[in-house]
């Protein structure tokens, strides 16, 4: 490029010929605003274009597969809650469907729908933190403060259904710890009521905003080939193109049951990834909406599981049958078929598999967790080759990543 | 979308040394560990696979011989569900496997965190580095006979070691919750267990 361009002055013409090419490295977290935890990259810079990009993973690696083996499967959901912190519920639930299919159990009506509204507002909860913390990186500070205080309605009602607003432990191997407090569900469709027209607002001040567009339109952009060779999930992979929906092409706790629209991108930028974000909140307030209207009576968790969930709290005060059955699952844990099962659901960050290794009895043999921050971050020394160092902050935003699942 | 029996017969027509894997949920297929890859990339362009979803490995424990299987799952995209392939790693003291990595570029930072793991290594990995634990830890935490509690390692730093003249990390769960040492009494191994240690043999201590 320097020999085609006539320079004007001499000057100039000799700074040109003397100038060799020369790399920066950079290093960029584990403490950096914009890795949204515990990232690192280190950078070759060629000016300001990103010559080489190296994630180092690992930081928040705490061992969650080892610590699984040691302890029975009821014991190992508190520690679900820490893989993607901004959506355990959706984590609770995704082990809970796990291990059942192990022990081949099958929900009734009312628990599945309960699963069904927690893993959606989970992923709205999740959605509205992801797409705040998008707008900060990008220079949007507004959209955070209306995001933000949404997602606080949804923890008053996370806290009111579980007792905790983040570490959340609701689900139980065959039922969840409890069923829905009176007049919970009202209030769900209540928020989703007034969230509607709050969402629009907050979407409506990115959309179409100029810098906004500047910063992620054509930035990051991922091939469906690539996507898909990577084992990119979730709305990382959607904004692709690729309109790979667990909840409908391998539906779960009953979502075959309920309405809804797969959003897909087009050009597999930061931008399509935004959108992609945006709208599949709407859809979640399809569903919950739907949910709440239809919701089943009856049972809440798997009356016929007597080696797997606990019986209730009165019996066990009242009947020998039913002590010794409680006292047996808190201490040998739910009693598992031997066997080995590969479970995937639809998270709000991608796709979490567990893969379940069981020799029989209560506690685990082998457990995998399969996280999709993981595999999406993973695709990173190929996205930010030739893209410019402030185009990394954007591409991190628009993954949406969490460190606690990525490294377990 | 192939039928289970279509896809094992799809695929022993052209590996007739696959046998099938007793499984709960998907097919899943138990492979020599050599023809490993090309079972994969059958699966990819003749069954529509198209995408890796994960790699892991499972240790059977030091007593047990194979000790270590490496499995993949697979998913396709256009009949939504899924294959498990599994392989045992033939050497039990320098296990090893072939690298998929040629075929989906997201088998890498799978394989590397299986090798950071287990200490399987994968020949024809582009860069098997740890990937969780930082390069130069000596032990593979997923293995079995590797403690919960954890072991004393080196600390990664020798500036920092000389600076501080602290050389080792202490086991990082020792004396955490579950842990507890063979050999050792509950009181031993956990402190929050000593107040609850009397037995009808042992008085309760003052």
């Amino acid at each position: 490029m320097a020999s085609e361009f006539n320079f004007p002055d001499s000057a100039a013409k000799t700074a040109a010929a003397e100038s060799t090419p020369e790399t920066m490295s950079i290093n960029m977290g584990p403490s950096h605003p914009s890795t949204h935890g515990v990232l690192r990259l280190q950078m070759e810079l060629d000016g300001e274009v990103v010559t080489r990009a190296d994630p180092v993973v690992g930081y928040l690696h705490r061992g969650d597969e080892k610590i699984a083996e040691n302890m029975t499967y009821n014991q190992f959901v508190p520690y679900t809650d820490r893989l993607d912190y901004l959506a355990p519920l959706a984590n609770n639930v995704a082990y809970a469907i796990a291990v059942e299919r192990l022990a081949g159990l099958e929900m009734p009506p009312r628990c599945q729908a309960i699963r069904v509204i927690i893993s959606e507002m989970a992923r709205i909860s999740s959605h509205l933190m992801g797409l705040g913390a998008f707008g900060i990186d990008v220079g949007a500070w507004t959209v955070f403060l209306y995001t933000f205080t949404e997602r606080e309605k949804l923890y008053k009602l996370f806290e009111e259904l579980t007792g905790a607003r983040f570490t959340t432990s609701y689900t139980r191997i065959g039922g969840l710890a409890r069923d829905v407090p009176e007049g919970w569900t009202q209030r769900v469709n209540a928020f989703c009521d007034q969230f509607l027209p709050i969402l629009e607002e907050a979407l409506a001040l990115l959309t179409r905003n100029r810098i906004f567009v500047d910063r992620t339109a054509g930035i990051g952009v991922i091939s469906k080939e690539d996507a898909i060779a990577y084992g990119l999930t979730g709305p990382n992979l959607r904004g692709c193109g690729v309109p790979l929906d667990l909840r409908k092409d391998h539906p779960y706790c009953g979502y075959e049951q309920y309405e809804f629209d797969v959003p897909v991108g087009s050009k597999g930028d930061c931008y399509d990834r935004y959108l992609c974000r945006g709208e599949e909140m709407r859809q979640s307030v399809r569903i919950i909406k739907q949910a709440v209207k239809n919701f089943p009576g009856g049972d809440w968790y798997a009356r016929d599981a007597r080696r797997i969930f606990a019986p209730p709290k009165d019996k066990i005060l009242t009947s020998m049958e039913e002590l010794i059955q409680n006292f047996m699952l808190v201490t040998e844990g739910p009693q598992m078929p031997p066997g080995e099962v590969y479970f995937e659901a639809e998270n709000p960050k991608g796709i979490l598999g567990f893969y379940v290794v069981s020799k029989g009895g209560g506690v685990p043999w082998r457990l995998k967790i399969r996280s999709p921050s993981f595999c999406n971050l993973s695709i990173l020394p190929k996205v930010c080759v030739g893209a410019m160092i402030a185009d990394i902050v954007s591409i991190l935003g628009s993954f949406d990543f969490v460190m606690g699942e990525c490294d377990r | 979308m192939p039928a289970v029996a279509d896809l094992a017969t799809i695929l022993r027509e052209k590996f007739p040394q696959i046998t099938a894997r007793p499984s709960g949920d998907c097919p899943a297929f138990n492979v020599p560990a050599g023809e490993v890859l090309a079972v994969l990339q059958h699966l990819r362009e003749a069954a529509g696979f198209a995408m890796l979803v994960d790699v892991t490995a499972i240790d059977w424990s030091a007593a047990q011989s194979p000790r270590f299987t490496v499995v993949w799952h697979l998913c396709s995209l256009t009949g939504h569900s899924y294959v498990r392939v599994a392989a045992d790693c033939a050497d039990d003291a320098q296990p090893a496997m072939p690298s998929a990595s040629s075929l989906w570029p997201g088998a890498n930072w799978h394989e590397r965190e299986v090798y950071d793991m287990f200490g399987i290594t994968f020949p024809g990995h582009p860069d098997l580095r740890r990937i969780l634990m930082w390069d130069g830890y000596p032990y593979f935490p997923l293995r079995k006979d590797f403690p919960l509690a954890g072991l004393e390692a080196p600390l990664p730093d020798a500036e920092v070691a000389a600076e501080t003249a602290v050389g080792l990390l202490p086991a990082p769960y020792m004396g955490g919750p579950f842990v507890a040492t063979p050999g050792e009494t509950m009181d031993e191994a956990e402190p929050r267990a000593r107040d609850q240690s009397w037995t009808e043999e042992r008085d309760k201590p003052a």
